[in-house]
């Protein structure tokens, strides 16, 4: 039932309301609405128990394992939530003078300084709002420091068969075309490929280590070299930073621009779908080009650094300072790990991922790289089952449903057949992959003994699988009474 | 160990059935080389406690003075459920729905939010949220280029927040697209009619109409559009969805309407939180939401007949369609939308009819109030929604400061932006405010200016 | 199903079939279809757009998956299948029947070009592996 079949003419929360009569003296009725917007009206605890009500129809972390591979869907402590939610805090204008700002900033300096620490990069701009746009920070500084050279023939960004869709999106959205290259038996990118794919057109090369096939690009000193070598630079996909955190410097593998996903590796919330935060660290070269504004610091005062201070900068994201707030929940994750608390994070995380496809594997189920270490993912493919029964990867996750376990994540990368990409996370229990390979076991019984039921599955969740063709050749994105 | 539970038999049974010495181990393919030293600038962890005393103790530092301030951030009342029901774990932790059938929940909501935003808008769709309102208007831009297909130039009028100019000159200067400068009349402080004339056949992708516009003041909406459209060009509406409470929706402006609703979101449910995390929202005509970037939501059925929500359209987005997708957006606001949805649904309509009027009505009163005090006067003429522009006979800076030492944060000082109008000032007062804060705002400019 | 022997066919899976007034119809092959899954939407090019030979100029998307449709040889479109706008399954339940848009070719003779059934067979097999 949705929330405007609750409604009732008439009935409103006037305690959450000013009362006040809905007057518009001194505006010329042309510009006022004659219609009345489709707004339910609807009781506090109406609306209470209807919202409280969809929520128990979600899959969480809270709830629920949630292995999605390249999500890295670890705990969200709560600690994080409650503290970035103090009242100070929320009351904060943007526009407010940086003297009643300065917890908050002080807060964003040392996030700052933390991150170019775990990352080995001379700076970082926190504005970008979520992983893509910071993608989009990172390609654009690229494209700025070769104009600022006059270098302005490099127009090819070079991207992996492998890579994230965002990576080729975010080159085109940066005014760049993409050469895609292939990857080799080990999931390694092809060097041979890569050599001849590099020339006085590339301006650099989107690349994910560990890649998003769940294995550490081995050769990666011999991959910066020969983009370096071309005149190009390198950017570093963060969206994997869990696997090496405080292991492994994307700076000292030669990066020059990276993002991170701070609501994978830093645990703020996925929130349904974001608000995610794509925080940017750079290379000494790439300084002068951050996005702002920034957090700066004189001797113990806070003030942002802006159009004055970086003249260069490829300018402003988002209207104020990206998405603040998650920015204070990354911040308390980060005191809270410490420094020994960050190479833990893939410490375990690894230990997870491999401890997990070790036991998959003698349960029966193929990995796509079996001689290679997991990172803190892996990949198995359902190929053989799926041409020994016909149930597919997909079948799969749907049956883990009702088994109490979200899916991996299904069908990418791309390169690997009926694949799934398992991300365990360092925040799950032995006891809990044990359960999950447990679920894995008796679905490949199921498969054998009856895989029409499998197909059918999900049989537990509130609705059954939905006709996806249907939604998109008749689209309904709106309710109408 | 924080958030890792692991014991030591655990890890012990692990490295057995991996058949790894140590978990040092485990990292053996990472070449010697790039094996990192000793973190230097992350300070020791801290616990639950420690950790509680230092945030407290920063909070502390930012008291909150009473603020005037608007110009895209508007300070409104949250009710309670709002928050308490959208931190609830099966939202805040929960990954974007692409398991449909174990997300039925952030589904519907979304399906529900876009039903509101359509309908406040007057549009015939929405997405499900952009990252803000200035990053949004960008996208919408992109899309009006991409609609067009022949023009690339944008008129993009000088009443349209500067900072969001900002942004929007940051995100599509890459794509070769040109921004046009439109001025406004310095009577009105509204889009100067006979400046936008002189584009007139000119080839022109798309004009955006800001309502009301960066100074608070209502822009005429309907003759906007139709010079648009008669240019062939796409109208994109740049809104305050609180303000379509009363004022004419984007949907039906002029003959034909405008073609993609945008902005902010903020007013609806989001803490003004230092900036973020707000959320953008797009709306647009039927036509053409094959166009649109971001997530989109679509009612179908299961297989047993059996409504059901799920993503849709997906093959216009960056995981499917790569290099060649409407925009590389990945991630979007959905916690914060899932609180607008729940914010706009305890309001209702006359919720959001009543904080509207009343926001307006504490500008006016303020408005009357200021031009009362010597040496202060309202700068335009036309209609204004709630906010307003004042010119001081001091500059702004100052007399902002020495508002601030009485604990009232007076407002935004235009004159970095627009050198042109002097000494201007630009202030809100949303239903937030009281008579006494309108009068301790009065004072306190009065203090400033003596 | 077999591959129909009276049309010509690309590399990028379209087939092209000559009609008697001169001008060719283009549409997606089976092969095609069924990589794609059911067919959601189609958009075609418009009346009167000069193509070049290889050139993008439409797109078919299925839920999971959208695909450029290339110009088999240059020419003018002519006409589009408005037909597949309302029902773009027709591509899934008839794809040779199902043609998308017909273009008058520059050069006819540039039609030789293009892959004859068994060759269009040859092709599929070898991607296949």
């Amino acid at each position: 039932m949705l929330i405007f079949e609750h409604s009732r003419p008439g009935r409103c929360n006037t305690a959450q309301a000013p009362d006040h009569a809905a007057t518009t003296s001194g505006i010329p009725a042309a510009l006022l609405r004659q219609d009345t917007p489709l707004l339910p009206e609807a009781s506090e605890m109406d609306v209470v128990r209807h919202y409280t009500r969809l929520s128990q129809q979600n899959f969480s972390i809270d709830t629920n394992f949630y292995p999605l591979g390249s999500c890295t869907m670890k705990y969200n402590p709560r600690a994080c939530n409650s503290l970035a939610l103090l009242p100070n805090f929320l009351a904060r204008h943007p526009l407010a003078p940086e003297s009643t700002g300065q917890g908050f900033l002080a807060c964003l300096y040392d996030l700052q300084e933390i991150l170019k620490d775990v990352t080995g990069m001379a700076g970082v701009s926190l504005t970008p709002m979520a992983g893509a746009q910071g993608e989009f920070a990172g390609i654009a500084m690229i494209r700025a420091y070769h104009d600022a050279r006059n270098d302005s023939a490099r127009r090819e960004i070079i991207v992996p068969d492998a890579a994230h869709g965002t990576n080729p999106a975010t080159a085109v959205m940066c005014g760049y075309t993409v050469k895609e290259i292939p990857t080799d038996a080990n999931g390694d990118v092809d060097l041979d490929a890569l050599r001849a794919a590099v020339g006085p057109q590339t301006a650099g090369l989107m690349l994910t280590n560990p890649s998003t096939l769940g294995v550490f690009e081995q050769q990666i000193q011999h991959i910066q070299k020969i983009v370096h070598d071309a005149g190009g630079l390198l950017y570093y996909d963060g969206a994997n930073l869990n696997a090496i955190l405080g292991k492994v410097k994307p700076g000292d593998m030669g990066f020059d621009v990276i993002h991170m996903n701070l609501h994978k590796t830093f645990s703020t919330p996925h929130g349904g779908g974001g608000p995610g935060a794509g925080a940017v660290g750079v290379a000494k070269r790439l300084l002068p080009f951050m996005p702002i504004p920034v957090a700066g610091k004189e001797g113990d005062v806070y003030r942002w650094l802006t159009e004055k201070d970086l003249p260069q900068s490829i300018g402003r994201l988002s209207a104020w300072m990206g998405n603040a707030g998650v920015l204070l929940r990354a911040y308390v994750y980060a005191r809270m790990l410490g420094a020994e608390g960050m190479h833990r994070v893939a410490d375990f995380a690894t230990l997870n991922a491999n401890y997990l496809m070790a036991e998959l594997q003698k349960a029966g189920y193929t990995v796509a790289f079996p001689k290679r270490r997991a990172s803190h993912e892996f990949i198995v493919s359902a190929k053989e089952l799926k041409d020994a029964t016909g149930v597919s990867a997909m079948d799969i996750a749907k049956r883990l449903l009702d088994k109490g376990f979200h899916a991996p994540t299904t069908y990418f990368p791309m390169l690997v057949a009926e694949c799934l990409l398992i991300e365990p996370t360092e925040t799950e229990s032995k006891e809990t992959m044990d359960a999950f390979v447990a679920a894995m076991k008796e679905i490949r019984a199921e498969a054998f003994a009856d895989a029409a039921m499998v197909k059918g599955a999900p049989y537990t969740q509130p609705v059954r699988r939905l006709d996806d063709v249907k939604a998109a050749r008749e689209l309904d994105l709106a309710w109408k009474p | 160990m924080p958030f890792i539970p692991h014991t030591e038999p655990d890890v012990a049974a692990m490295l057995a059935s991996i058949g790894a010495p140590d978990i040092d181990a485990l990292f053996d393919e990472i070449p010697a080389a790039l094996r990192a030293g000793k973190l230097t600038q992350v300070p020791a962890g801290m616990n639950e406690m420690q950790v509680t005393r230092l945030m407290s103790e920063r909070a502390s530092l930012d008291t909150p003075l009473l603020n005037f301030i608007g110009a895209g951030a508007y300070e409104h009342h949250i009710p309670a459920a709002v928050w308490q029901i959208a931190t609830r774990g099966e939202f805040y932790s929960a990954y974007t729905p692409y398991q449909a059938e174990a997300s039925q929940g952030t589904l519907q909501v979304l399906y529900e939010y876009q039903t509101m935003m359509a309908s406040l808008t007057g549009m015939d769709v929405s997405n499900a949220s952009l990252y803000d309102g200035a990053s949004g208007l960008a996208e919408a831009i992109l899309m009006a280029v991409r609609t067009h297909k022949t023009s690339r130039r944008v008129l993009l009028p000088a009443t349209v927040s500067p900072i969001y100019r900002s942004v929007v000159q940051s995100v599509v200067k890459l794509q070769d697209i040109e921004l046009i400068d439109v001025p406004f009349d310095a009577a009105t402080g509204t889009i100067a009619l006979d400046a936008l004339q002189r584009h007139a056949g000119s080839d022109i992708a798309a004009l955006v109409i800001p309502q009301p516009n960066f100074f608070g003041a209502l822009e005429n909406v309907d003759a906007l559009t139709d010079w648009a459209h008669a240019q062939n060009a796409l109208a994109i509406a740049l809104v305050n969805p609180l303000t379509l409470a009363l004022l004419k929706a984007p949907g039906n402006w002029g003959g034909k309407g405008a073609d993609i609703a945008v902005g902010d979101g903020q007013p609806l449910g989001a803490p003004l939180s230092s900036g973020g995390p707000y959320f953008g929202f797009m709306c647009c005509k039927q036509a053409l939401v094959r166009q649109m970037p971001g997530r989109i939501i679509g009612r179908t059925v299961d297989l047993e007949g059996k409504v059901g929500f799920t993503l849709t359209l997906q093959a216009r987005e960056q995981h499917i369609r790569r290099a060649k997708a409407t925009s590389n957006i990945c991630s979007n606001q959905g916690l914060v939308v899932t609180a607008a949805t729940i914010h706009m649904a305890l309001l209702g309509v006359d919720g959001l009819r009543r904080v509207a009027a009343a926001s307006h009505a504490n500008t006016q009163a303020l408005s009357a109030l200021a031009s009362g005090v010597h040496g202060v006067k309202r700068l335009f003429n036309a209609p204004h929604f709630h906010e307003v522009v004042l010119q001081l006979a001091k500059p702004v800076h100052e007399v902002l400061k020495k508002m601030q030492g009485q604990g009232v944060l007076g407002g935004y000082d235009l004159s970095a932006h627009y050198p042109q109008l002097g000494n201007a000032l630009l202030v809100c007062a949303t239903e937030t405010k009281t008579a006494e804060d309108l009068q301790r705002y009065v004072d306190a400019l009065r203090h400033a200016l003596s | 199903m077999s591959i129909p022997s009276n049309l010509k066919y690309t590399a990028s899976h379209e087939w092209v079939k000559a009609e008697a007034d001169g001008s060719i119809s283009i549409g997606i092959t089976q092969h095609a279809q069924e990589l794609l899954g059911d067919m959601v939407f189609v958009e075609s090019p418009a009346v009167g757009r000069k193509l070049t030979a290889g050139e993008e100029c439409a797109v078919v998307e299925s839920v999971k998956a959208a695909a450029d449709v290339y110009a088999p040889v240059a020419g003018t479109v002519i006409e589009v299948n408005g037909e597949l706008d309302a029902a773009p399954e027709k591509i899934n339940e008839d794809p040779y029947g199902a043609w998308m848009f017909k273009i008058r070719p520059d050069n006819t003779a540039d039609m030789d070009a293009l892959m004859d059934a068994a060759a269009y067979q040859a092709h599929v097999d070898s991607e296949a592996h």
